[in-house]
């Protein structure tokens, strides 16, 4: 990147007139020239999807993937990360009628949603695999890169949202029963709060940051792999190992799912709480450019403009 | 009004047929060639009822069961209950799918019953006038004028009592056949539940030792059959009749849309988890009135299992599947010696994790390690 969109955005108003006027040239150029298309990220109207800019800040989450200290199975680690880059993601999650577009361009495979709802609802039944050609496609006609969020920036876009999975405490290692009814009773309450079917986009509120639907009756596949870290009883790295098989859901309860999987709900399962529906959203990389218009945005702002 | 009448006409022309025929199958049948067969008829014969003790049930929901006594105390006694039935809409799924249910008590499966053995039970049928539909009663346990259907046959706003003797130790399986295509409707419109005749003596193991239980559930699978629009989503209806058609036409497939424990996906699961300690016997009361199941607890065994349900026969021991015909009910009795979390499913297990049919125990105790130790946790391939 050759402009900091961080520090722009940050230190937008405070900016010195010969910047300023400079960014002003610049932004006018980028108008004339389209780089910058104001009001839309996409040549096709309707195809770029509404997006938020999630600000800095910092925040905690949870490891992801398996963790065992010797051969105890235990929480996975709380990261914190002092200062969160700035992420732009899609307010709501991908909507089945714009995920129809993919299928009708032959560039993604049809949803199986289980129940598709009525309305404006998510895009469901959709696995991986069809998450990632959905970014790609859309990436493709926009001429933007979009991708799936890794489970560090889903935590951080969803704030307050974000549902931490961890017991919190320590568990009986001579007793494995006792971990596996403890997060048996906590995913059952986790699971139980919303009707399984989906709802029209909206209808779950947004967060802190603007983001819908979070935590909802809809999950979201991330990037990251699932894998197991085993550590030794000081807390040192023992192994660690992918499972990039399997990546990491997140949404009411983190689940971990088979890439391939579209329906995880089925009727029941023999232990655990499955997630209701699968789908996802996506975030777009920052290019020097949006740096550029965050900074004009800012300075507006900043001259009252 | 002028179909439903002449529909309701059919039915009951249909069953009258039903109810001759059976009568001419008991006659030629009744000869008992055998001394047990003559013992049966003597206990049959109904004695001194007036002078019997009665007592009221007041039936539970299930999993669970009304209190009990395993071992009868004193002779036999006139159980009453009362069963009234409830027309209504049931939510079968996470994603709010419906049926039109026909129940007995509100409830799929309708309450368990308990008695012993030579105990009369004295039903009163109640068809509030807020149905819309005939219903009935057929006991398996009992015997005549298929299984008390031809007694019972109610129209909205009417009730009707009837009295049966507990000849036949074991479960049973009871639900509402009104006629022709109505029986498999009702039944498979949540009608069916279950009753235990406990021989007075309580249970046993064929050889000589007695059987008891700590806790005891019933589980009550169905199979639903919910039709499906243009779109492939389930349709609702309003009333019951507004889906007969449809559902009659998914019937014909064989092929459930549900099978469930309990009225609905997940009805046993999570905060509904059946729970149970370490050393409890538990016994497993296992009903399905339309279809064959393979009831199965991952993690665990039938300790003595009654597959046919039928207490004078011996129970198997050990078992890991156990077959459960249509039209019965199974008891399987089970000491839980691990802690943990048990699934316990139809071991078709495309029926259990795709269409329903699976329930939980939550169970809480010591682990065992002379059972089951984990040597080596996961780890990289050395």
């Amino acid at each position: 990147m050759s402009v900091d969109a961080k520090s722009m955005l940050s230190s937008g108003p405070g900016l010195a007139l010969p910047t300023l006027l400079l960014f002003g040239l610049l932004a006018v150029l980028a108008l004339q020239t389209g780089i910058v298309r104001p009001g839309s990220f996409s040549s096709e109207p309707g195809i770029g999807p509404e997006t938020v800019l999630v600000p800095p800040h910092a925040y905690t989450y949870r490891a992801a993937g398996d963790f065992q200290r010797g051969t105890a199975a235990i929480d996975g680690p709380l990261i914190t990360v002092p200062a969160g880059a700035s992420l732009e993601i899609m307010t709501y999650q991908v909507s089945a009628t714009d995920y129809a577009r993919c299928v009708a361009d032959k560039a993604c495979k049809p949803a199986e949603p289980r129940r598709h709802g009525t309305g404006n609802v998510p895009a469901t039944g959709v696995n991986f695999d069809d998450a990632t050609a959905y970014a790609a496609w859309l990436s493709d006609r926009t001429g933007d890169t979009w991708r799936l969020p890794t489970v560090a920036e889903w935590e951080f876009a969803a704030g307050s949202k974000a549902v931490d999975i961890g017991l919190g405490r320590e568990t009986d290692a001579t007793n494995p029963a006792d971990r596996w009814l403890a997060y048996y009773e906590k995913e059952a309450a986790l699971g139980a709060n919303a009707l399984a079917t989906p709802s029209p986009l909206g209808s779950f509120g947004t967060n802190e940051f603007g983001l819908a639907d979070l935590s909802a009756s809809v999950w979201e596949w991330t990037t990251s792999c699932g894998g197991r870290t085993t550590f030794d009883t000081a807390g040192a790295v023992v192994s660690h190992l992918d499972s990039c098989g399997v990546r990491i859901l997140e949404g009411a309860h983190r689940s971990q799912m088979t890439h391939f999987i579209r329906d995880a709900a089925g009727g029941g399962c023999s232990s655990g709480t499955p997630p209701d529906n699968l789908g996802f959203r996506l975030v777009r990389e920052r290019s020097w450019v949006d740096g550029l218009r965050s900074a004009l945005v800012g300075l507006q702002r900043g001259l009252g403009l | 009004m002028h179909t439903e009448d002449t529909l309701n006409l059919s039915r009951r022309t249909l069953l009258a047929g039903a109810a001759f025929a059976g009568v001419v199958g008991s006659v030629l049948g009744s000869v008992p060639a055998r001394a047990e067969e003559a013992k049966k008829v003597a206990e049959a014969t109904v004695t001194d009822i007036d002078a019997l003790e009665r007592v009221k049930i007041d039936l539970v929901d299930p999993p669970f069961v009304h209190a009990h006594d395993q071992v009868a105390k004193g002779g036999p006694r006139i159980i009453e209950f009362t069963l009234p039935i409830h027309e209504k809409q049931l939510v079968i799924d996470d994603y709010g799918t419906t049926i039109q249910a026909m129940t007995f008590n509100g409830t799929n499966p309708g309450p368990l019953m308990v008695v012993h053995e030579g105990d009369y039970v004295e039903l009163t049928l109640v068809n509030p006038e807020t149905n819309s539909m005939q219903h009935n009663i057929d006991f398996h346990s009992s015997t005549g004028a298929l299984g008390g259907g031809a007694l019972t046959l109610i129209n909205p706003g009417e009730q009707a009592k009837l009295r049966w003797k507990a000849t036949r130790p074991g479960v049973f399986v009871y639900h509402c056949a009104p006629g022709g295509p109505m029986i498999p409707w009702h039944v498979v419109s949540g009608m069916n539940g279950a009753i235990m005749v406990l021989p007075r003596e309580g249970l046993d193991d064929g050889n000589g030792n007695k059987l008891s239980y700590d806790r005891v559930y019933y589980v009550g699978e169905q199979d639903f059959y919910v039709p499906r629009d243009d779109n492939g989503e389930f349709k609702t209806y309003d009333a019951p009749g507004d889906g007969y058609d449809d559902m009659v036409k998914v019937m014909r497939t064989l092929t459930p849309s549900h099978v469930v424990f309990n009225g609905a996906v997940g009805a046993l699961t999570g905060d509904n988890a059946m729970t149970a300690k370490v050393g409890e016997r538990v016994l497993i009361i296992h009903s399905q009135a339309n279809r064959d199941t393979r009831p199965h607890l991952i993690g665990g065994h039938g300790d003595f299992v009654w597959a046919s349900g039928k207490f004078r026969n011996k129970p198997e021991v050990d078992l890991e599947t156990w077959h459960v015909a249509g039209g019965s009910a199974a008891a399987a009795l089970y000491t839980f010696l691990q802690p943990g979390l048990y699934a316990y499913v139809n071991h078709n297990l495309i029926e259990a994790v795709e269409l329903g049919a699976t329930a939980h125990f939550k169970v809480e105790g010591e682990w065992n390690d002379d059972l089951m130790k984990q040597v080596a946790a996961p780890a990289p391939i050395a």
